[in-house]
């Protein structure tokens, strides 16, 4: 086995670190962590944590790749590794991807999806074949088929409730021994949810993880959960994988944001004169172009690059991942210019303040102003337009791999799936599990990734505390 | 005013000649036009002959920005930056590979385009200020609380959603009007009216959220206490007092996106196959034609550097204390 590093799976590792660095900051700063407190006071964010954490675990776990080694070679006998590039979690999803059906096939069927000429008992017939995989296990389908499916997800869910009790009760455990009380008490403040943060709206959102989970892979053993697309892979495997590509254009256009929104933004605010017109010049340019012109052109020309020098990647996924990653990197080009815009603002208040004008007046140097003075005051509007970006993203990329101008067509993507699938809702019986699949799971992420945002936004813009719903008294208790 | 004018377009000239100088060397120095021709004939069994004539039938087998074979003011002319870039200026975009004359084309596609931005631009405003304006009034009750949360999960939903359940439960299941074409003329409504309504609805969220948060914002200034301390009733205070203050933001900003109406849009155009420019340029990429793509860009942004300037305009008409230098 060789650990092959794809150049997404990299920033996303260097992201996830640089976050565990950013939370260690934040534990350390007294104002940073009371906002974040407040932020995960939130029912809502707390949950919306725990699911985003849950599809960011897929993503990693997604983006460690390997190549398996394949047979010697006969001549030299020199290791030569597989064709093809795995992922953890193609491992894990590896019994499910390998029953593929040869065509389109719904959700739990036993049945292909039309009829198919073929023999039975001898003689010639035209009818619906059987799943190659769906159902196989059953002698009669037409009166074992219900009570299979129902016994199955009953087993899912059971062993799905079993993993998540297990699971409450040791984290219930850690946080009893943490406050110095008993287990029983503990269970009983969360349970009445009277804890700082909202620990039993976080249980249950994991337990609600949990049962679909538990579900999804009891059924996945006898049937396809959701249905197969039109060569017969199976949907759920597609979706999942899809998580990857969600969640890595969403960050790493983040990253590619940041800092040239942050470095010109402050630039420019802080030095004025021509330097600031440079600037100016440089954004308005970018963001006269409608974003999706330059996408389309930039990823064009990308394409061609691609096609003329083929030598340059070794395998399909090497050369869908180096598009996914231009993809990042041309999308965080065409938006950086709203936050520096708001950045260059912000700056230009910031400079005219008393503090910092008696910075210069000890003479203190213009470098230094910034990291000690600007830097640390732009940090939360930076912060709130990145987490509320995040979702637009999300997207972005679904429009535009419709479009063509997304991820590689190969690439597992919801865009991609919506693209695929959005002709054979025309279809006659319709096929409707492909686009159902790829909408339910955007929307899974996209909900928990904008009421996440919105916490953020309240907890560390206290204009916006004002502006917010207020919960009447009643559900705040959730 | 007559100064400031002259100042922003020519700011606005400048900014085009670098979109215009940025887009030509990414066209035609990063990418060469060789590797434009095999991508167009396909493939690497390309012969060289066919690449020089498809070079040649676009007069792209010129030199970039010099031509030292030409003679006088040629020397400039007879160039490829010349014929593909500095022609823009005029509106004169040259032919598409199929060969028709992409000035007219745009022309022809941007009614289509704009029967069907126009309203949804007017009606998705209204709908959402009446909305957001709803729900100011009924701030800190459950309807306010439940109005958001509805907001807030309709802009988690991705516009292809929209466009794809219209289409199915309006048009094909309910049959009440066309799944997608278009007709000129007066009939041009029944087509339009799915792919409306399903634009508005698309952005009726993150719109009428953004919309009631600048009310709310409104609602805390001092002048509105006063309003309330005269012992003006509530929906007085909102309706004569709020909105028309909240409006002016909104209305200048909105004021930016009316020149990009022309440019259609590009998901509900191909989805509902209404002959607009959005729907030309999804046709364009997807036979990778780069000097509509081009085209596309100059106008695009062109039509925002209107929009830009129209801000500043209005900004200044709703408020006066705004001078325009």
């Amino acid at each position: 086995m060789k650990p092959v590093f794809l150049l997404t799976d990299l920033f996303l590792f260097a992201l996830v670190i640089a976050g565990a660095f950013y939370i260690r900051y934040v534990l350390r700063a007294p104002q940073l962590r009371a906002n974040w407190r407040l932020a995960l006071q939130r029912p809502a964010a707390a949950v919306s944590a725990v699911v985003l954490g849950f599809f960011l675990l897929v993503a990693l776990a997604d983006s460690l790749h390997y190549r398996r080694a394949g047979p010697p070679d006969p001549k030299t006998g020199a290791r030569v590794w597989a064709v093809e590039t795995r992922s953890a979690l193609d491992f894990v999803l590896g019994p499910i991807a390998a029953a593929q059906e040869r065509t389109y096939s719904s959700p739990l069927a036993w049945l292909g999806f039309r009829k198919e000429t073929f023999e039975r008992d001898g003689k010639v017939v035209r009818d619906y074949p059987r799943l190659k995989y769906g159902g196989a296990h059953l002698s009669d389908p037409d009166s074992q088929w219900a009570g299979d499916v129902a016994w199955r997800s009953l087993a899912g869910l059971a062993g799905g409730a079993l993993a998540w009790a297990l699971g409450a009760l040791a984290i219930l455990a850690v946080l009893a021994k943490r406050s110095g009380e008993s287990f029983g008490a503990m269970l009983r403040r969360v349970a009445r949810g009277r804890t700082q943060y909202p620990v039993r709206s976080m249980l249950l959102a994991a337990g609600a993880l949990a049962l679909a989970i538990g579900a999804a892979l009891a059924l996945s053993t006898g049937y396809h959960v959701f249905g197969t697309d039109k060569v017969g892979a199976s949907v759920l495997v597609a979706a999942v994988k899809s998580i990857r590509t969600a969640l890595v254009i969403g960050s790493l256009t983040t990253l590619v944001v940041l800092p040239l929104a942050v470095a010109f933004g402050v630039t420019a605010g802080y030095f004025r004169g021509w330097i600031d017109e440079a600037i100016q010049y440089v954004y308005t340019l970018l963001a006269s172009i409608p974003d999706v012109l330059l996408i389309a052109a930039a990823v064009l020309l990308l394409q061609v690059k691609i096609d003329t020098n083929p030598e340059l990647f070794e395998t399909a996924l090497e050369r869908g991942d180096a598009r996914l990653f231009f993809l990042c990197l041309i999308l965080g080009i065409t938006s950086f210019t709203g936050l520096c815009r708001l950045v260059r603002g912000e700056t230009m208040k910031l400079r005219e303040l008393e503090y910092i004008q008696a910075a210069h007046a000890f003479g203190v140097r213009a470098s230094r102003v910034l990291v000690r003075h600007i830097l640390p005051n732009v940090a939360p509007i930076v912060l709130i337009s990145t987490v509320l970006q995040f979702s637009n993203f999300v997207l972005a990329e679904a429009v535009l791999s419709y479009v063509g101008v997304g991820v590689d067509p190969k690439t597992h993507s919801f865009g991609v799936m919506i693209n695929t699938a959005r002709l054979e809702l025309a279809a006659e019986p319709v096929i409707w599990w492909s686009l159902a699949a790829a909408f339910v799971f955007m929307f899974l992420i996209v909900l928990p990734a904008n009421l996440f945002a919105d916490a953020v936004r309240d907890a560390f813009d206290p204009r916006a505390r004002l502006r917010s719903p207020a919960v009447p008294a009643g559900t705040a208790a959730t | 005013m007559f100064a400031f004018l002259v100042r922003r377009v020519a700011y606005g000239l400048a900014i085009l000649a670098g979109i215009n100088l940025a887009t030509f060397l990414l066209f035609f120095q990063v990418n060469s036009p060789d590797d434009m021709a095999r991508l167009q004939l396909g493939g690497k069994r390309v012969t060289a002959a066919a690449i020089q004539q498809w070079k040649a039938e676009r007069g792209y087998d010129r030199p970039s920005f010099f031509n030292g074979r030409a003679d006088g003011i040629d020397k400039l002319t007879d160039t490829v930056f010349f014929d593909s870039s500095v022609r823009m200026f005029a509106f004169d975009f040259g032919r598409a590979d199929s060969g028709r004359d992409i000035a007219s084309e745009v022309a022809r596609r941007a009614g289509p385009s704009l029967a069907l931005a126009l309203p949804v631009f007017i009606v998705g405003l209204g709908l959402s200020i009446t909305i957001a304006l709803g729900l100011a009034f009924f701030r800190g009750t459950y309807l306010d609380f439940w109005g958001v949360t509805v907001l807030v999960a309709m802009m988690s939903i991705s516009a292809l959603f929209f466009i794809v359940a219209g289409q199915f439960v309006l048009a094909r299941v309910l049959q009440l009007m066309p799944i997608s074409g278009f007709e000129s003329g007066a009939d041009a409504w029944r087509f339009l009216l799915l792919p409306i309504a399903v634009s508005v609805v698309a952005r009726l969220g993150p719109e009428a959220r953004f919309y009631r948060t600048l009310f709310l914002e409104e609602i805390g200034k001092d002048y509105v206490r006063t309003a309330r301390s005269k012992g003006l009733s509530e929906p007085v205070v909102l309706f004569r007092h709020v909105l028309r203050n909240a409006l002016i933001p909104i209305l200048t900003t909105s004021v930016a996106f009316i020149p990009l109406l022309f440019m259609g849009s590009l998901i509900t155009e191909s989805f509902f196959s209404i002959p607009g420019l959005g729907n030309y340029l999804i046709e364009a990429i997807g036979a990778q034609d780069f000097a509509i793509v081009r085209a596309m860009v100059f106008i695009g942004s062109v039509l925002y550097i209107i929009g830009l300037i129209l801000t500043d305009i209005s900004y200044s008409w709703a408020d006066p204390r705004i001078r325009l230098q």
